[in-house]
């Protein structure tokens, strides 16, 4: 195996919040990791903790085997959650003043093309769109041709078509044999994207592996989707686990036929019924009791 | 580290000059200001006079004068002349400070009533007004006075403001150019985008330093230029003892921009801290008003502020022809000001919050 990052019980206090609480894993070479949770659950925290931005309270950070050293800055690429540009630059000077303070460059006509920068070069960075913007954030962090990458939610805020778009860049990234770390509480995304998923929650790492295998070990059940939702009493019996959502409520059930006769058995209009198979979202729900998106 | 450096700089080189509100502002405002100033001291006649007192004869005091008997005190005439209304008496410890003064049109008049001697200058309208309110005042026809005269060329309030006004803009430009910036890009997590590439803390600041050198320095040199065309204004010294002056007053302004914004990402923390320290910098730094007359503890605030020297070591060079040699104390002050708070400013420095 060769591990690039190694990461041994870290925890973060803020006065009296614990913010990280005992995180440990490693991560291999070529993986990309999603950190996944719900907001608050410690994954921007544990992230900048290990990107050196912020002191951690105790625990060790190991890159490539050693302690992070100067190595650290030079071969990691990092797209914040919340990071401003400069005013007044366009976005090809951006990249251009993130580019040179590195030694070790990416080819900038690779990552405009990555990126799909060429129609908003000359664009100041007050005038470009949110998506536009975490595409340039995102050839920022490549900017020094990183052997690790770090995104932290880097579709929070966007549109399905920029959030696609971003995707399509992280793929390529994956191609190139990189390593990412990704954050997310989109579970499609975390689903599409990562190798492997970490699940947080107040702080700790409660489920780690791959996605399909995490389900197959902890999700045998099936989710059905109902439009109409029926009353919470009658919900209660058919599953303990369900919960309201948008257009309906889901089901979270690990025996569909019962589910099913039993919900015809309170009288419920199945025309609108929907079923599907259980994804990272159920998972967590069974985990935490709770929705990733609360 | 040096590329790292000059892409900084480059970087907000094309920020500040692509803010056409803020780029502009900082040469319109002097022009401004002299322009307004010198109408309202052309149009408006000053009601106050202003009177030195030295006593005694001092080290720089080289008089033919007889030596008189008796003091002040009882110098009915003088007492007399002392009541005069609308009349300011300023007592001077120098002679030789009090004599440029009154060259220069500070003072209008100066008397020594051990000696029983007063100064004027020829060119001084109020110089010889002043003159008259004394003769009147005599109660005897026999004036014990020797009158004396001083030649000097006058020096124009507008031509004295003008140091002034150069030194308040670098100010402004120094403290909000580089202090308020930064807290702004900690704010709104540029600082933190920076440090996580190989950037130094050092290297950043650097370039900020370097930057905003090379724009107060383009900036003041257009003003400069723009008004010695415009109003005919003399620099009597070395325009190179004047670059020196500005330029050490300019760093010493932007590292205390860089104390302040060491640590903060709040803006309206910092502006507060920005006010707090520029506007009494400005009044108490003879920006528009002399502080003779003042009260001892205001002067030795003032000394304090980076900008009293700069401004007084300017005037001294546009007004007086002084040389380095002769301002060494203000560039002395400047030069310790700006490693003192540059080196706090360093120290401090943190790229975010926590």
């Amino acid at each position: 195996m060769n591990i690039i990052l190694e990461v041994k019980n870290l925890t973060k206090h803020y006065s009296d919040i614990q913010a990280v609480n005992g995180v440990s894993f490693s991560l291999e070479k070529g993986t990309c990791l999603g950190l996944l949770g719900p907001n608050g659950a410690g994954k921007t925290t544990t992230i900048e903790v290990i990107e050196g931005i912020r002191p951690q309270t105790s625990g060790e950070i190991l890159y490539k085997g050693k302690p992070r050293g100067a190595g650290f800055r030079k071969e990691t690429g990092i797209q914040f959650q919340n990071t401003e540009l400069p005013d007044f630059l366009s976005v090809k000077e951006t990249l251009e003043t993130f580019r040179n303070l590195y030694g070790r460059k990416s080819d900038i006509n690779e990552l405009i093309e990555i990126c799909h920068l060429q129609p908003i070069l000359k664009q100041d960075n007050r005038k470009i769109s949110g998506g536009q913007k975490q595409r340039l954030l995102l050839a920022m962090a490549l900017a020094n041709d990183p052997e690790l990458i770090f995104l932290d939610e880097p579709t929070t805020g966007l549109d399905p078509q920029s959030r696609r778009h971003l995707w399509d860049i992280v793929h390529q990234i994956k191609k190139k044999k990189k390593t990412v770390i990704l954050t997310t509480h989109y579970m499609e995304e975390a689903q599409i994207l990562c190798d492997r998923v970490a699940i947080m929650d107040y702080g700790k790492i409660i489920a780690d592996g791959p996605p399909e295998k995490l389900l197959n070990e902890q999700c045998n059940g099936t989710t059905i989707i109902l439009a109409k939702p029926p009353d919470d009493n009658i919900l209660d019996r058919v599953s303990t686990q369900w919960i309201k959502i948008q257009d309906g409520v889901e089901i979270y059930t690990e025996n569909l036929n019962r589910s099913i006769k039993n919900l015809l058995d309170y009288g419920i209009d199945l025309s609108t019924m929907t079923v599907r198979p259980p994804n990272l979202e159920d998972l967590f729900l069974k985990l935490t009791g709770k929705k990733l998106r609360a | 580290m040096i590329r790292r450096i000059w892409t900084i700089f480059k970087a907000r080189n094309n920020e500040f000059f692509r803010d056409h509100a803020a780029y502009g502002w900082n040469l319109l405002f002097p022009f401004l200001v002299i322009i307004g100033f010198s109408i309202m001291f052309n149009e408006k006649q000053q009601i106050l006079y202003k009177v030195g007192i030295v006593y005694e004869s001092g080290p720089g005091q080289n008089l033919n004068a007889e030596k008189i008997t008796g003091s002040a005190i009882d110098d009915t005439q003088f007492l007399m002349f002392k009541k005069t209304k609308f009349t300011e008496f300023i007592e001077f410890p120098d002679f030789q400070i009090a004599l440029d003064k009154l060259k220069h049109h500070r003072i209008d008049f100066l008397i020594n009533p051990d000696t029983r001697q007063y100064w004027l200058s020829t060119t001084s309208p109020k110089g010889y007004v002043v003159e008259k309110l004394l003769q009147a005042g005599l109660v005897s026809k026999d004036s014990l006075y020797t009158r004396k005269k001083i030649t000097g060329s006058e020096i124009l309030y507008s031509e004295w403001l003008f140091p002034g006004i150069l030194g308040m803009n670098i100010m402004f430009s120094a403290l909000y150019g580089v202090g308020y910036a930064v807290v702004r890009y900690r704010k709104n997590g540029v600082l933190k985008r920076f440090s996580v590439t190989p950037l130094r803390p050092y290297e950043f600041l650097a370039a900020q330093i370097i930057s905003r050198m090379y724009l107060l320095t383009l900036t003041t040199l257009i003003v400069f230029l723009g008004c010695m065309l415009l109003f005919d204004f003399r620099c009597q010294g070395s325009y190179w003892s004047l670059l020196t002056i500005f330029f050490l007053g300019g760093f010493s302004m932007i590292s205390v921009g860089l104390v302040i914004a060491s640590r903060s990402s709040s803006e309206e923390f910092a502006n507060g801290i920005l006010n707090l320290i520029s506007w009494p910098m400005m009044f108490l730094s003879e920006v528009w008003f002399s502080l003779e007359g003042t009260k001892p503890w205001v002067k030795t605030l003032s000394a304090f502020f980076p900008l009293t020297h700069l401004i007084d070591g300017a005037r001294k060079i546009m007004n007086d022809g002084a040389s380095l040699y002769d301002i060494r104390y203000q560039i002395s002050m400047l030069a310790v000001m700006a490693f003192l708070f540059f080196m706090t400013g360093s120290i401090l420095f943190k790229w975010n919050d926590e």
